[in-house]
């Protein structure tokens, strides 16, 4: 039973390492597409553990099932501000590049260290 | 049986992580970029979220893909060497890991039906959606209906990326612009994926529509719908060419599907208020009110996924036509 | 009994499925160069599929879920040999040349598109 326990903490403890892993990317990388690469896996991180808060035991996907009496349903409140945030995400890195474009245009470079030291 | 897969799925979920971290090809960083989205909707269809799972794998699988490998295509391809040794970053970050993981045991066990996330709200959604707005999916009638507020501002960040990107890169030299759609042929000496891509792509976008309407009854919704559809189009400039792509779907349709959805969304709204009741307030907008609240988000969702596409496809574009610097 | 049939069926060819792919695995591992690892991950996913979806639609019976898996399997056979020409192409235009000791026909392997 310890055991069953401690296997329901392994999603929180995946997201605990991959959060970490996107936030070392980004703040140890020189490269910036690097970073944003980071900052992705940083976000997908954050949906698991939300998404991970709304399964309910022997439950199933929060659609109605006509008919069908008693059936326990999946908790469908994380999931509507994933959807939103997925989309949000994606918005900002969209944004995140075209300014990497431009950077790149104008000095060369991705490269924080060599643009740091060319301003 | 499911645990076992469950914990296989998330494992490798790590592998690729660090996989990310440690390549230094940025192409190889990019595909296992979109792996690694894969394997989180697998991740979120195991957990009983199917909308998600189809909105990750649509939006961060394709788009997120196309529009780094595009990024890409203008910048540096390989990752230069780093100078300087990390280890204060590693330690802070191995730190920080410990205290999440010892924070973490304070948690409610995985599924368990007397966690506080699952009292309150939550109930009410799931008794009150026959009642109210007697629609099967209960994500779409919580996003468009209860909580109809944030997925407005979601349709306006939509719309504010996709013209920040459009204001930054939209700017390029007269001549160069006319050179660069003339010659860009796509794939069309490639006769394979040219011939497969043709079979494929109007069954693409008719999954695209049928995702579109059915997000009442299965999973589903506009922002799927809108991905989907602007993944068949970007397909179609992949294999003819750009040039052809903006022929087809001109740059003024584009924004006025971006500007039309966000606009529609607020018209709604508006509309309700004139009718009587509150701001995206769906029960005035017919005589009965559970009619008026599938009228509302029917049309809701139309303006969402036309936002959605028409600010992918505008985004894309834009990367598209930058010529990329000597 | 005719239940216990299918259950079997599907048993076997889902694992066949399965150790398709866990040798294309291997294959795309142990293999020396990007030409033969394409042989081994293309033509076992090919086989996969088309193993594992028969599998599942057996499960399913005949209802409307068999018919969307029928179309999602006719969908990957389309798509996955696509892709593997796309790559295969793309290595050989991009200048990588196959392995000379690995090329066991007649026909010299500079061909073009």
């Amino acid at each position: 039973m310890k055991l069953l326990e401690l296997l329901g903490y392994y999603n929180y403890w995946v997201f605990a390492i991959t959060l970490m892993i996107g936030l070392y990317t980004v703040i140890s990388k020189d490269n910036l597409i690097k970073k944003l690469i980071g900052l992705s896996i940083f976000q997908s991180a954050v949906f698991l553990m939300y998404i991970t808060m709304d399964k309910v035991e022997g439950g199933t996907a929060p659609i109605l099932k006509a008919g069908v009496e008693d059936q326990i349903y999946s908790n469908p409140l994380p999931q509507v501000l994933i959807l939103t945030a997925i989309v949000v995400g994606v918005s900002t890195l969209a944004l995140g590049l075209a300014i990497i474009v431009r950077i790149n245009e104008c000095y060369g470079t991705i490269e924080e260290h060599e643009i740091l030291d060319a301003d | 049986m499911i645990i076992v897969f469950a914990l296989f799925l998330l494992t490798l979920l790590v592998i690729t992580a660090l996989a990310i971290v440690r390549s230094e090809n940025l192409f190889v960083s990019v595909m296992l970029l979109s792996i690694f989205s894969l394997l989180m909707a697998a991740n979120f269809f195991i957990l009983d979220a199917a909308d998600v799972a189809l909105t990750e794998a649509a939006v961060g699988a394709g788009v997120t893909t196309v529009i780094f490998l595009s990024a890409l295509a203008l910048t540096t391809e390989r990752e230069k060497q780093q100078a300087t040794a990390q280890h204060v970053a590693l330690g802070s970050v191995c730190i920080l890991a410990a205290l999440i993981i010892y924070a973490t045991f304070d948690k409610p066990r995985l599924g368990d039906p007397e966690a506080p996330v699952h009292q309150h709200v939550a109930p009410w959604y799931l008794e009150m959606t026959p009642e109210h707005i007697d629609i099967p999916n209960v994500v779409t009638a919580v996003l468009g209906s209860y909580r109809g507020y944030d997925t407005l501002g979601e349709v306006f960040v939509v719309f504010t990326a996709c013209i920040g990107v459009l204001f930054i890169l939209g700017v390029r030299p007269p001549e160069q612009s006319a050179k660069r759609t003339a010659e860009s042929g796509g794939l069309r000496h490639h006769l394979i994926p040219q011939v497969v891509g043709r079979l494929l792509i109007p069954f693409i976008i008719l999954f695209g529509l049928y995702v579109q309407f059915h997000g009442e009854y299965g999973p589903g919704g506009g922002f799927q719908a809108g991905a989907i559809i602007a993944t068949g189009v970007i397909l179609y400039a992949l294999l003819e060419g750009e040039g052809a792509a903006l022929a087809a779907i001109p740059r003024p349709v584009l924004l006025g599907l971006v500007v039309g959805g966000a606009l529609l969304f607020g018209a709604v709204g508006i509309a309700c208020m004139l009718m009587g009741g509150a701001f995206l307030d769906y029960s005035v907008l017919s005589a009965d009110p559970v009619l008026g609240q599938q009228l509302g988000i029917i049309i809701i969702e139309a303006g969402v996924g036309m936002a959605v596409c028409g600010a992918l496809l505008s985004i894309f574009h834009a990367f598209a036509a930058r010529e990329s610097q000597p | 009994m005719i239940d216990f049939a299918i259950d079997a069926l599907s048993w076997i060819l889902l694992t066949l499925g399965g150790v398709c792919v866990l040798i294309g695995g291997i294959g795309a591992l142990r293999l020396p160069n990007l030409y033969t690892r394409i042989h081994a991950a293309s033509l076992t996913d090919t086989m996969a599929t088309l193993l594992i979806f028969t599998g599942i639609m057996l499960q399913a019976g005949f209802t409307l879920a068999s018919l969307k898996l029928l179309a999602i399997m006719v969908f990957l056979l389309l798509t996955g040999p696509t892709a593997t020409y796309a790559l295969a192409n793309a290595a050989l235009l991009s200048g990588l040349k196959p392995d000379a000791a690995t090329i066991t026909s007649k026909v010299t392997g500079g061909s073009n598109g």
